[in-house]
């Protein structure tokens, strides 16, 4: 659905957008995840027309979005950063004004509207002021232009920012409600939001790309295995003996729990290998007292912090 | 024409919501009935002498009061005009621009140009609206005017009303899409205007060959034939021309603003 090859943006010496390439599927939702800066604003802006790009290509569904600008954009629901409100204007006002410019046909105007201000769930503010509402408020009405004509295409940037904690939620739900029929892009800098609502992620920095995955595999990928985590009560040296001895058990870390005799046991296992049940089997074959075990993935947070801070001529090996 | 007639209809509303508008077209009310009342006075108390010395001298009085005063009324209009207008225009791009609705224009299915007439029509409308009123001052000349005033002036007169402003809107709205200040825009307008202005100052009785392209250049010039009741068509070619040339260059001003640092 969205093809981006060797993008690149220029302003003058800098480097917004360097050589970037990724595609997003049919009904997927892919997050672009990344500091401030990192040329997530920019690639949007390319994608929705708004600015053209100095190299590369960038085609949603299978229209150029330079040479065929206007297709592109009749298919193409957009949500910048700070949404592009008239503040002099009702909501419903301002809804159907967007519905026109987004070619709407005048006989479907009113129930697309209606439609829109439910997605948002701002039905009741229609004939409110828009500069009368909350940030919160004015944001779901930016969302409900971007949704107002049912385009194919959705690009969120920074869709959740300024929202209270529960109007969050609902957001968040709401775009992976749209899943599926719709595709999306959304930007953050809000790591668990990406791992709550995305397919796959794209981690951009300083204007390239640092990783295209799945939530799940970018975890796997970087610590090139599982960790799992035991609770449990052995006397220390016959506790490593026996945990080492786990086919696929690579490192062992033990903690000493206060003064009695438990461990909190840090197991990183290669990768590909589920190993918990020959874990438990062997601590509790010894005699050892288990009281807790589980796996440990390694949240996205980490992921980033290191993706994004550390010089890749200088990463150690693995 | 569906996505013309959604940004016309938008910058209608904009401008009856706005105070500026009320508040320009309502100065400008109060200060063209001021001066037509002026100006009434004073060529009536001249045609008065006037007849009383001609009848001195056994000749009918000559002198073409509703004419006159209409001449008058047109040159004086326009000079306000030259004022009112740049606070019109200054908020059509640049009110955009800072409010980040720009960028939602020009991420919809709507060409630049259907953007810059769309808001080039709308100024003109609104523009029509502030001169609507003072056709009473005309309608009342004439009701009481003997013998019968010349109606060919008063649509002259209009019409280069008209005309001339379609240019100021125009030359407005252009600098208002150099920047995202409203305040610049008009301060640019102005400056625009005041140029003009001195080209015809400077090229008042030139005979030479730049004399006579300045005073071809020059707004007013065109516009006082109009006052006299003739509609000069090399005139009309001029302003025509003058008001899509600065279009053209506002559609080039929406353009590059795809080219502009976030």
């Amino acid at each position: 659905m969205i093809e981006v090859q060797e993008l690149t943006k220029a302003f003058g010496d800098v480097k917004a957008v360097d050589h970037i390439s990724f595609t997003v599927n049919k009904g997927e939702i892919l997050g672009f995840l990344g500091p401030n800066g990192a040329g997530k604003t920019t690639t949007m802006r390319i994608l929705t027309g708004y600015l053209p790009a100095t190299g590369g290509t960038a085609k949603i569904a299978g229209y150029d979005v330079f040479d065929d600008s206007m297709q592109v954009r009749r298919r193409i629901g957009y949500l910048p950063e700070n949404p592009p409100l008239y503040l002099d204007m009702a909501v419903g006002g301002y809804l159907d004004f967007v519905a026109r410019i987004k070619n709407v046909p005048p006989g479907e105007r009113a129930r697309r509207i209606d439609a829109a201000l439910e997605m948002a769930k701002i039905t009741d503010k229609r004939d409110e002021l828009i500069k009368r509402l909350s940030r919160g408020y004015k944001q779901r009405v930016g969302l409900a232009q971007a949704l107002v004509h049912d385009p194919d295409v959705i690009i969120l940037d920074e869709p959740t920012v300024g929202l209270d904690p529960k109007q969050i939620i609902e957001v968040r739900h709401l775009i992976k409600g749209l899943a599926g029929s719709h595709t999306i892009i959304l930007s953050t800098h809000i790591l668990p939001e990406v791992s709550m609502t995305c397919d796959r992620v794209v981690i951009i920095n300083h204007g390239k790309i640092a990783a295209v995955d799945t939530p799940e595999n970018l975890t796997a990928q970087l610590k090139g295995g599982e960790r799992i985590y035991l609770d449990v009560k052995a006397p220390e040296k016959p506790l490593r003996d026996a945990l080492g001895q786990v086919a696929g058990v690579r490192r062992v870390n033990l903690e000493p729990r206060g003064g009695s005799g438990r461990f909190s046991a840090t197991i990183e296992v290669a990768p590909g290998q589920d190993v918990r049940s020959q874990i438990a089997a062997k601590v509790v074959g010894q005699g050892f007292e288990l009281y807790e075990l589980r796996g440990v993935n390694l949240s996205l947070e980490e992921i980033f912090l290191q993706l994004t801070t550390e010089d890749p001529a200088h990463k150690s090996a693995a | 024409m569906r996505n013309l007639y959604a940004i016309y209809r938008k910058e209608m509303g904009h401008y009856f919501l706005s105070p500026v508008a009320y508040i320009v077209v309502g100065i400008f009310l109060v200060l063209s009935g001021f001066f037509f009342n002026l100006t009434l006075g004073a060529i009536i108390k001249a045609s008065l002498e006037e007849s009383m010395q001609s009848m001195q001298f056994g000749m009918a009085p000559h002198l073409d009061v509703p004419g006159l005063v209409m001449r008058n009324f047109f040159g004086v209009t326009s000079f306000l005009l030259l004022f009112m207008t740049p606070w019109l225009t200054m908020g059509v791009y640049a009110e955009e621009r800072k409010g980040g609705t720009m960028e939602l224009l020009m991420t919809s299915p709507v060409a630049d140009w259907e953007i810059v007439l769309g808001k080039f029509l709308a100024s003109l409308s609104l523009f029509v609206i502030m001169l609507l009123p003072t056709i009473f001052y005309a309608v009342y000349l004439f009701l009481h005017s003997d013998p019968a005033a010349p109606w060919k002036l008063l649509l002259s007169g209009y019409l280069g009303l008209l005309l001339l402003g379609s240019v100021l809107l125009a030359i407005g709205s252009f600098a208002s899409s150099l920047t995202e200040n409203q305040l610049i825009a008009a301060v640019i307008t102005f400056g625009i205007l005041l140029i003009l202005w001195v080209i015809d100052f400077g090229a008042r009785g030139a005979t030479s060959g730049t004399g006579a392209l300045l005073q071809y250049i020059s707004l007013t010039r065109h516009y006082d034939d109009f006052t006299r009741g003739v509609v000069d068509t090399s005139s009309l070619i001029f302003y025509v021309s003058f008001t899509l040339f600065a279009i053209f260059l506002t559609l080039r001003a929406v353009d590059s603003m795809r080219w502009r640092r976030a």
